[in-house]
């Protein structure tokens, strides 16, 4: 009997401590698993997780990311991701709310620190003073495609690490410590892009989608006309004419288009209207140079000021 | 001083609305204070991001056109976190949508006549064409929200062209549990097969298949519970359960305490490369009835009720493919889908209930199946082909076999679809079909149909 309560006693401490080194050391090894609506938000995470993290990314660059379907595969990645990142105002809403509901998991439903919406943290423009779906894919909220303006990832990466933190609290140095480096790299970047940009201010250009226009916002390029007609509603012939007709008065320097996007409609305006179209890499995997979030822009401004080099 | 006067503000603005608060209990002020800690850190998240957002703006600015003061007023104003945005269905008011639909249906057999050789299915079963001519087809009022942080509620409720409303689905379903674990309660589509969960406006014919009408009532809803599983591997492997009162064919509204009704399913599904995706599954079906009035034939070809008692097991085997290049439906996709299903009917069949009133023994094993392709071609237009087939089998009526009817006839149909999509709000389909679900008579029909949605967003399962 003594013998038995010595030992316990002497062990129960260390057996206490097994305990919690072994409950405090299995987390480590399980890194933070983050599911990604799109490739930019995978790729912040990439950044701001380093190996924390185990990233995967729901769409590609060549995607469009208002019509993704909730396959049988995202809804196993939502069922065990600690962290869903998404661009939220309503740009996933044909298929996003499917895989919360149906995966069972109750970390990542949209109010839950597991449920990260990026356009939440930045001020979105295009906001419609009326909603009206004669109006086409309108978002209630604003333009959804707030990642064409370095300023606004700056914005959500600031609010990610600290999201990171938050559902990763043993981790919570390791990560600001990676979010103040990627700060600092990319501030840097910031000022690279935009100096190599200035010859971009003011300049008139033609969009394909309304995709672009936080990075016309950040760039101070000016939209003087859209493709399609309404905001989700293919290019029809009629009304690339009209854009045609209406360029002849106020001439663009170019046409952009995203990479998920049909190009013809563009090469159709590139060849009447005698101006370059642009393939704008739009995410990260847009382009062979897209690999990062850094390269993204490298490219989106090596190719738009490449395409200002060219005289009509 | 600004920044003096702006955090105090901040703290009056947080403190004003919990110093009214009457906080009586320990528990009370400890849940307050776990409020205030989050309200906390989100202001902070905040200010951080802020300060971040002028930092940005002045980095941003080479000299010449740097940052004006009020490009960073404008900065300083960005909005606080919303979570309007983020969680759609999550505001105080359910989000609501409306389905409105209309049909023009030509058919050169008289509809209400319409049958399936074979297969004898109550009085009032949803089989057919429907109605000749111009009419209201399913209007759907869909209504869904979050009801609190541990349950989601929704409703459909369905104005059907003859003035009659009737609740589709209307369930809670839970958010929180976790681990891959989910439970319905309420009145809801089975999960089982493929199309048997999906509403009717997204079907891609504008009817469902006759093996669905044959075996399952066209659709199997039901009031009762639903627990589904997720398994936690990167391969889809989706469990569930279903308890119900089974109160529509195959099952019949029964007086018991007990289920009606059973169901269980099994899913799994995954991509092949970035451009496939699939989903199979296995489910079965078990539902009791007593005293089911049903319409079939008798050994002359006349048309005679019997009373079936006894229980119903329908398996559905379900295998769906799609295909987008690089994984972008927008432009060009196609989506291949059949289901299999076998019934077994065991029980009491009473034949003529009214005169004869003969009981006997009864078992039946009846299957069908279909395959159906849907391609989209351009953007807007899609075009389908679907072809069925079902098997009456030779059943068992035990002392009551010479005064039924027996047929080897197996009902088939072939129909043609064209849809033209506006926007993914609104569809105009025109179908052809070939219906030879009686023996020796072809249905030829041709139907022109709208689909159109209004309000919230909703949000398609694969």
């Amino acid at each position: 009997m003594r013998m038995i309560s010595y030992l316990s006693l002497k062990r129960a401490p260390m057996l206490a401590l097994a305990m919690a080194a072994f409950t405090l050391a299995a987390p480590a090894h399980a890194a933070l698993r983050v599911l990604a609506c799109e490739p930019e938000w995978g790729a912040l995470a990439q950044e701001l997780g380093g190996d924390l993290v185990d990233v995967t990314v729901a769409t590609s660059a060549l995607q469009d990311p208002h019509q993704i379907q909730a396959k049988p595969s995202l809804i196993a990645r939502a069922r065990n991701a600690d962290l869903v990142v998404c661009t939220g105002a309503e740009l996933e809403i044909g298929w996003l709310p499917v895989l919360l509901q149906q995966s069972g998991n109750a970390k990542v439903q949209g109010g839950q620190p597991g449920n990260f919406a990026a356009a939440d943290y930045v001020l979105k423009l295009d906001v419609p003073t009326q909603l009206d779906r004669a109006q086409g894919d309108v978002h209630a909220a604003g333009n959804p495609h707030i990642q064409t303006d370095p300023r606004n990832i700056a914005l959500v990466a600031t609010a990610l690490g600290a999201r990171l933190q938050q559902v990763d609290p043993s981790h919570a140095a390791d990560y600001a410590k990676r979010q103040a480096d990627f700060t600092q790299r990319w501030q840097q970047a910031i000022a690279r892009w935009s100096t190599q940009a200035a010859p971009l201010r003011g300049l008139p250009v033609v969009s394909q989608h309304k995709a672009f226009v936080y990075l016309y916002d950040w760039l101070g390029l000016k939209e003087v006309a859209v493709l399609e007609p309404k905001p989700g509603v293919e290019p029809t012939a009629s009304h690339l004419q009209s854009v045609l007709a209406a360029l002849k008065g106020t001439p663009a320097r170019m046409v952009l288009y995203s990479a998920y996007q049909d190009s013809r409609p563009s090469d159709w305006l590139s060849k009447n209207a005698g101006i370059p179209a642009v393939k704008v890499p739009f995410t990260v995997g847009g382009s062979d140079a897209a690999k990062d979030l850094f390269g993204l822009f490298d490219d989106t401004v090596t190719r738009l000021v490449a395409a200002a080099g060219t005289r009509p | 001083m600004h920044k003096s006067l702006w955090r105090a503000g901040c703290a009056l603005a947080l403190t004003a609305p919990w110093a009214v608060a009457h906080a009586d209990t320990a528990s009370d002020i400890a849940a307050l204070r776990k409020e205030m800690e989050t309200l906390r850190s989100s202001y902070e998240e905040r200010l951080q991001s802020l300060e971040q957002r002028l930092k940005a703006a002045e980095a941003g600015a080479p000299a010449g056109w740097g940052a004006t003061p009020a490009a960073a007023t404008a900065a300083a104003a960005a909005p606080p976190p919303t979570t309007t945005a983020a969680a759609p269905g999550g505001g105080f008011n359910p989000s609501i949508s409306l389905i409105l639909s209309g049909l023009y249906g030509r058919t050169s057999q008289d509809p209400s006549r319409y049958a399936i050789t074979g297969f004898a299915l109550p009085p009032d079963a949803e089989i057919g064409p429907g109605q000749r001519g111009f009419s209201l087809s399913e209007s759907e009022l869909g209504f869904a929200a979050s009801i609190d942080p541990w349950w989601r509620g929704a409703a459909n409720i369905s104005v059907n062209g003859d003035n009659s409303v009737s609740v589709e689905e209307a369930y809670v379903q839970t958010t929180a549990l976790g681990n891959g674990l989910s439970v319905k309660a309420g009145r809801f589509f089975s999960n089982v097969g493929y199309l048997n969960p999906q509403h009717s406006h997204t079907w891609d014919f504008v009817d469902n298949p006759l093996a669905y009408q044959a075996m399952l009532g066209t659709q199997y809803g039901d009031d009762g519970l639903q627990l589904t599983w997720l398994a936690p591997t990167d391969q889809f492997i989706e469990l569930g359960m279903e308890l119900g009162r089974g109160r529509s064919y195959p099952g019949g509204d029964n007086n018991r305490n007990g289920a009606g009704r059973v169901a269980l399913t099994a899913h799994t599904g995954g991509d092949i490369g970035t451009s496939h995706s699939w989903r199979a599954g296995l489910s079965m079906l078990t539902a009791k009835a007593s005293d089911q009035e049903l319409l079939g034939t008798d050994a002359a070809g006349a048309p005679v009720t019997s009373a079936f008692s006894g229980s119903t097991r329908v398996w559905v085997a379900d295998a769906i493919w799609k295909w987008a290049p690089n994984g972008n439906a927008t432009r060009t996709n196609f989506k291949l889908q059949a289901e299999y299903l076998r019934s077994t009917r065991s029980g009491d069949l009473v034949f003529d209930p009214a005169v004869v009133a003969a009981s006997s023994a009864y078992r039946a094993v009846q299957s069908g199946w279909y395959v159906q392709g849907v391609y989209q071609f351009m953007p807007r237009w899609r075009v389908g082909l679907r072809t069925e087939r079902l098997d009456a089998g030779t059943p068992d009526y035990g002392t009551n076999a010479g005064r039924y009817g027996l047929t080897d006839y197996a009902p088939n149909k072939t129909s043609l679809m064209l849809d033209f999509n506006a926007s993914e709000f609104s569809r105009i389909r025109l179908q052809i079909a070939r219906d030879r679900a009686r023996e020796g008579v072809t249905d030829n029909q041709l139907f022109l149909q709208y689909q159109m949605s209004l309000g919230a967003h909703g949000a398609h399962s694969y």
